[in-house]
């Protein structure tokens, strides 16, 4: 492999890692200030009990999700300088601006909230939570931005001079139709997901160590509707982004439907088997289904990849211009079918635990799954996303193999790749670990918390 | 004048990055060696708990404001500094996680490994970053397309190599000053002993660093700077000395924050001189963004800097008590203890 298969392996390995840990991180942070919300008002210790339990489940995943996060940030620059130096003028302001305006509040106020148990008035600690939810959802924001003109650029001229795209409107950047529907589609995604890991826990819990029915039976309906919420929110937001794709990024429409010629009344494979070259084995297929949902017309035009190819060759010059179609192809319908999986599930889980009943034995394997679910979804997600734009790195404006570093060696982009991995899988491995130690472990006594002593630990210090 | 602000407001962020993270870098390094059992490590950590990871916010943010104001210089540095800071990202995971979980455990051997992670974790960032200013205010092989042309070996210069024993003595000893200031009982007394030695070593390093680069270009403003930074270090250690702890740590701060405006006065009008021909350089006006883009970034950043350093420095007071031994459990936060009481 050259550097630049290298560079985006690596770019694939270090991002799907890394956004294991986000789609929790912010959902997490709105479940537990929920908890302490409630706590805060009721006074019901049931309630404080889940804020601590969740609480810390959520700053052991929390932990994970900032360590990748940086490097992300450096990523760009390491292995793809030539890609900086062409987005740099657009796509560094939002990069930069999420760091000032998201970063700096959820690491400043997460901090208070960890440490500030008995040194802060409740409400102070309470909006500190808050705080840190707010930031993690910002910072999503601004992100998705930056990807969002990779997918869709706005507000920009190239100078070719300078051989640069340039800033000309910050507000259509911000503003892309793009990252209108990708934000709320993410963060309804992510709800799922720290839904169905609420859930999950909440029903292992209640199957394996009775004994804190209450907490647990509130817990696992709250996820459920966490989760529920999300699907739909994912459904809705979700139908709108397959739009914006079909007028903005046909070839990826096509590639995940492998359609080789432009068609009105196209249908949509569920299943289906391409060779490496995009050329259709077998599938099955319904009718209209595909125009539906690229232009809610049965009779709607979808674009094939035969027609676009030729477009593109004659726009920018002889060259490959379709993705790996059988890459999109899946990681689509993966997307689609792990997280109506989920939902599934929730509602299986809602209707066996109706009126204080309990699922069954099978319940503790359905309850281990159900968070892997959401968590696949994402995953799938983000490459059909990112695989779906290839060739290009900008679409239409630079290509990936334009991109890449051009001083970084590809002993140098093996190298790290692989001490990167091993230390990742290292680290999720002793992640896994705590959680499930943390999972089994006693559902506390708050105990006489109202005792505010100086010399009392703080309960999730280090 | 864009420029200027920028190239100004990135010498900011860099500062205070190395102020804040620098006494955490310099407690990770001196934790095994002032803590010398658990109680006394945890004691450790927890002074820092509430802020490392603000503290590492400001590297971010300094990155990702190149990244917008500089692109060009991002792009070098980052890609030209490759294995220097793939070691520094791995020393910044390993630590950060090392923080979390160390406590999450009950095992003597889990808990030493992680003091081990923070250790390596806060030696190799303090050392290398020292390293890679020295190397970019020297200048390093740059070619007509902005390229880096060395390798990691091309850093490990004499000159370099003592900008990374600059860094990390300065960062000890701010270390040992904030523990001092932040800790009650021998392990306080253990870090006010360290500061002095420590700061020696660091003061020698640092006028033999700022010396050298005066010697090979005349800044008067750097001469200035370079003095101060000296003699607020040898202040702090003066005031180490009269059992005067805040101002000590205060004199720490300032000799970091002074060296690394003298380290930019050195730099402009370049931000990354090229050591193959000057005609190669990177300066504050080839490697920058438009000026649509500065001045977005000059709106954001006059709103919302004050902002941060308003509510950051409110966690610091909130946080200002020492810690005490007593206030860190002797058994390590297992999920049954880890409530009061």
């Amino acid at each position: 492999m050259d550097a630049l298969e290298l560079a985006r392996w690596q770019f694939g390995i270090t991002t799907v890692y890394h956004f294991l840990f986000v789609p929790l991180t912010i959902s997490l942070a709105f479940i537990v200030a929920g908890f302490q919300t409630a706590w805060f008002k009721t006074k019901d210790e049931k309630y404080l009990k889940l804020t601590r339990f969740y609480g810390e489940l959520f700053l052991i995943n929390f932990a994970m999700g900032v360590v990748t996060g940086i490097v992300q940030e450096f990523q760009f620059g390491m292995n793809w300088s030539d890609y900086s130096r062409f987005v740099g003028d657009v796509f560094g302001a939002p990069l930069a601006i999420e760091g000032l305006l998201a970063f700096f509040l959820e690491s400043t106020f997460l901090g208070m909230w960890i440490f500030g148990w008995d040194k802060l008035p409740k409400l102070v600690h309470l909006a500190a939570i808050w705080i840190t939810a707010v930031g993690t959802v910002l910072s999503a924001y601004f992100i998705l931005a930056a990807n969002a003109w990779m997918q869709h650029p706005v507000g920009y001229a190239i100078n070719n001079t300078l051989h640069r795209a340039e800033l000309k409107d910050i507000v259509a950047v911000l503003m892309n139709p793009t990252v209108l529907f990708a934000f709320p589609h993410v963060i309804a995604g992510a709800f799922m997901t720290g839904g169905a890991f609420v859930m999950g826990v909440a029903v292992w819990r209640l199957l394996r160590r009775p004994g804190d029915d209450a907490p647990f039976r509130l817990a696992a309906k709250v996820g459920a509707l966490a989760l529920l919420l999300g699907g739909l929110v994912v459904l809705g937001s979700g139908d709108q982004l397959g739009q914006q794709i079909a007028t903005e990024q046909p070839m990826k429409l096509a590639a995940a439907e492998g359609i080789q010629t432009t068609q009105t009344q196209a249908p949509f494979s569920i299943i289906g088997l391409w060779d490496l070259n995009g050329k259709e084995i077998f599938s099955i297929k319904v009718p209209y289904v595909l125009s539906i949902l690229a232009t809610h017309d049965p009779n709607g035009v979808v674009q094939g990849i035969d027609n676009l190819q030729a477009q593109y060759a004659s726009q920018y010059g002889p060259g490959d211009y379709s993705p790996i179609v059988p890459v999109t192809f899946w990681s689509f319908r993966f997307m689609i079918g792990a997280g109506s999986l989920a939902a599934f599930a929730a509602l299986w889980f809602l209707w066996r635990m109706r009126n204080g009943r309990l699922p069954g034995r099978f319940g503790v394997a359905i309850a281990v799954a159900l968070p892997l679910l959401p968590l696949a979804a994402n995953s799938f997600a983000w490459i059909f996303t990112e695989m779906g734009r290839q060739p290009w790195i900008v679409y239409g404006q630079q290509l990936t193999s334009q991109g890449v570093s051009p001083s970084v060696t590809a002993a140098e982009v093996a190298a790290t790749m692989i001490i990167f991995t091993l230390l990742y899988g290292a680290l999720a491995a002793v992640e896994v670990g705590l959680l499930a130690k943390r999972i089994r472990g006693p559902l506390e006594e708050p105990g006489a918390d109202s005792a505010d002593s100086a010399d009392h630990p703080a309960p999730f210090a280090y | 004048m864009l420029h200027e602000i920028w190239f100004l407001l990135i010498a900011v962020l860099w500062i205070g990055y190395f102020v804040l993270e620098g006494f955490d870098f310099g407690l990770g390094i001196l934790l095994p060696f002032i803590g010398r059992n658990d109680g006394e490590r945890r004691q450790l950590i927890n002074a820092i708990g509430p802020v490392w990871d603000g503290n590492e916010v400001w590297l971010l943010v300094a990155g990702g404001a190149t990244f917008a104001a500089f692109p060009n210089w991002y792009a070098t540095l980052f890609s030209g500094f490759y294995l220097a800071l793939f070691s520094i990202l791995i020393a910044l995971i390993l630590r950060g996680v090392a923080f979390e979980y160390r406590g999450k455990h009950d095992s003597a051997r889990w808990r030493l490994g992680w003091d081990w992670a923070i250790f390596v974790g806060s030696a190799v960032p303090a050392f290398l970053w020292g390293v890679a200013f020295a190397n970019i205010v020297a200048g390093v092989p740059i070619d007509k397309n902005m390229e880096y042309t060395g390798s990691l070996l091309t850093l490990l210069n004499p000159f370099g190599i003592l900008g990374g024993v600059v860094t990390l003595t300065l960062f000890m000893t701010h270390g040992a000053a904030y523990i001092a200031l932040k800790t009650e009982g021998v392990v306080r007394e253990r870090a006010n002993k360290l500061v002095l030695v420590i700061g020696l070593v660091a003061a020698v390093a640092a006028v033999a660093l700022l010396g050298w680069l005066e010697a090979k270009t005349m800044v008067t403003g750097a001469a200035v700077v370079s003095v101060l930074a000296a003699v607020s270090l040898l202040s702090a250690l003066l005031a180490n000395r009269l059992r005067s702890e805040g101002l000590a740590f205060v004199g720490t701060a300032l000799a970091i924050g002074l060296a690394v405006v003298a380290l930019f006065l050195h730099l402009y009008p370049n931000v990354m001189p090229s050591s193959t021909d000057p005609a190669f350089n990177l300066t504050v006006t080839n490697a920058s963004s438009t000026d649509y883009t500065l001045q977005i970034m000059t709106v954001v950043a006059v709103i919302f800097t004050p902002l941060v350093l308003l509510y950051q420095g409110w966690t610091y007071w909130i946080f200002r008590k020492r810690i005490s031994a007593a206030r860190v459990p002797d058994a390590p936060a297992t999920p049954g203890s880890a409530a009061p009481n």
